[in-house]
């Protein structure tokens, strides 16, 4: 029990300082936000269900006030902008990512990346395109045109999170809750 | 932490944050249901709301919406393409609404009141089997090491650029894991010791 809040908690906040953290380069010269990538190791390491509460509590956090996303973003407003379809699908991602890495049997590098795709891109897009069609009052497929160029960061972000999972499972096997 | 509430005090930050907050949820289904100069005049109207709360109070409103210009200069360079600006001029008005009314009551309400709001509407969730109490706990820790997490991630940057002459990139994320995992077991043995939730 302790143990869960916990987790759920810490994940919370590193989650926000992944956003925060100024300008991480994900790849030379590239300056990407790292929270999505938070968003998919709150899955691939704490599993669907601590990792979809680590997701809801930050949520809940940028909510009640505290600029927590990216570029000092928060309040109320960012949940009726044109990027609240992903805000609200952030959860569901790190849930579908934990579940892939739950049950998916192989090593945990190409698992986490499974996951990290499914949930992080699939299914993080299902949810951000109608949010963005409907504030900004495009057809689905107009708006899915909209979101492509943000698709290549996101799949090095998957990429990248497979590799942290993975070092993860290397250097501390008992800390990857995803698979214990 | 730094919250988003204008330090500029107004006569909103008097107002109960319940009453706020309801007052947001019909006012934004409201605008999402007009069309045409009605966008407008409603546009018109948070203008107004902004600027009877004082300049100082209106300049802070018009910073905090400054993230969505990307989209503006979107749907600028799409209806300026199709020639069809009055409906982009309608989306935009809408968009700008709807974010500067929940920016509104993010500016003139203290973090204390909003997080009784959300204690409050959680106690029926209770009978689901979350605990407020637990809750609250989890809202605190996750309040606290935030700063605590961004420092010390901070801390590993300044070691990597001690070490390297390239910037720290993603390879500091893996070490910042484990910061958090560890301390997540850090603080459950101390909770755990002072009798657990």
């Amino acid at each position: 029990m302790e143990r869960t809040v916990t987790h759920v908690a810490l994940f919370a906040a590193l989650i926000a300082v992944l956003g925060l953290v100024p300008k991480i380069d994900l790849m030379a010269g590239v300056p990407i936000t790292a929270q999505s990538l938070g968003i998919m190791l709150c899955g691939t390491v704490l599993g669907a269900r601590r990792g979809a509460l680590a997701v809801l509590l930050f949520l809940l956090l940028v909510a009640v006030g505290l600029p927590l996303l990216a570029g000092g973003r928060g309040g109320l407003g960012v949940f009726v902008g044109p990027s609240a379809g992903f805000l609200i699908g952030f959860p569901v991602a790190a849930f579908v990512a934990g579940l892939v890495v739950e049950r998916w049997r192989v090593p945990v590098g190409p698992a986490a990346f499974a996951g990290a795709v499914l949930g992080g891109i699939v299914v993080l897009y299902a949810f951000g395109i109608p949010g963005m069609a409907l504030v900004l009052g495009k057809t689905l497929p107009e708006a899915a045109l909209l979101a492509t160029p943000f698709l290549a960061g996101d799949l090095i972000k998957a990429g990248l999170a497979a590799v942290i999972t993975a070092g993860l499972a290397n250097v501390r096997p008992g800390a990857l809750l995803s698979r214990n | 932490m730094l919250t988003l509430t204008s330090p500029v005090e107004t006569r909103a930050h008097r107002v109960p944050a319940g009453l706020k907050l309801a007052g947001l949820a019909v006012a934004t289904t409201g605008l999402v249901q007009m069309h045409g100069a009605a966008v407008g005049g409603v546009l018109a109207g948070v203008v107004v709301l902004y600027l009877a709360l004082g300049p100082a109070f209106a300049r802070h409103g018009l910073a905090m919406l400054r993230p969505l210009w990307p989209f503006l200069l979107v749907l600028a360079l799409w209806h300026g393409w199709t020639g069809d600006w009055a409906r982009g001029a309608e989306i935009a008005g809408k968009m700008l609404a709807a974010v500067a009314l929940a920016n509104l009551v993010t500016m003139t309400t203290r973090l204390d009141d909003l997080i009784a709001v959300v204690e409050r509407l959680a106690r029926p969730l209770a009978r689901l089997g979350l605990d407020p109490r637990v809750m609250a706990v989890a809202i605190a820790l996750a309040l606290r090491f935030t700063p605590v997490l961004f420092w010390r991630t901070g801390q590993l940057m300044e070691a990597w650029r001690a070490r390297s002459a390239r910037r720290p990139g993603w390879r500091v994320v893996l070490p910042a894991v484990l910061l958090a995992l560890d301390d997540a077991d850090h603080v459950a043995e101390a909770l755990r010791a002072r009798g657990g939730l």
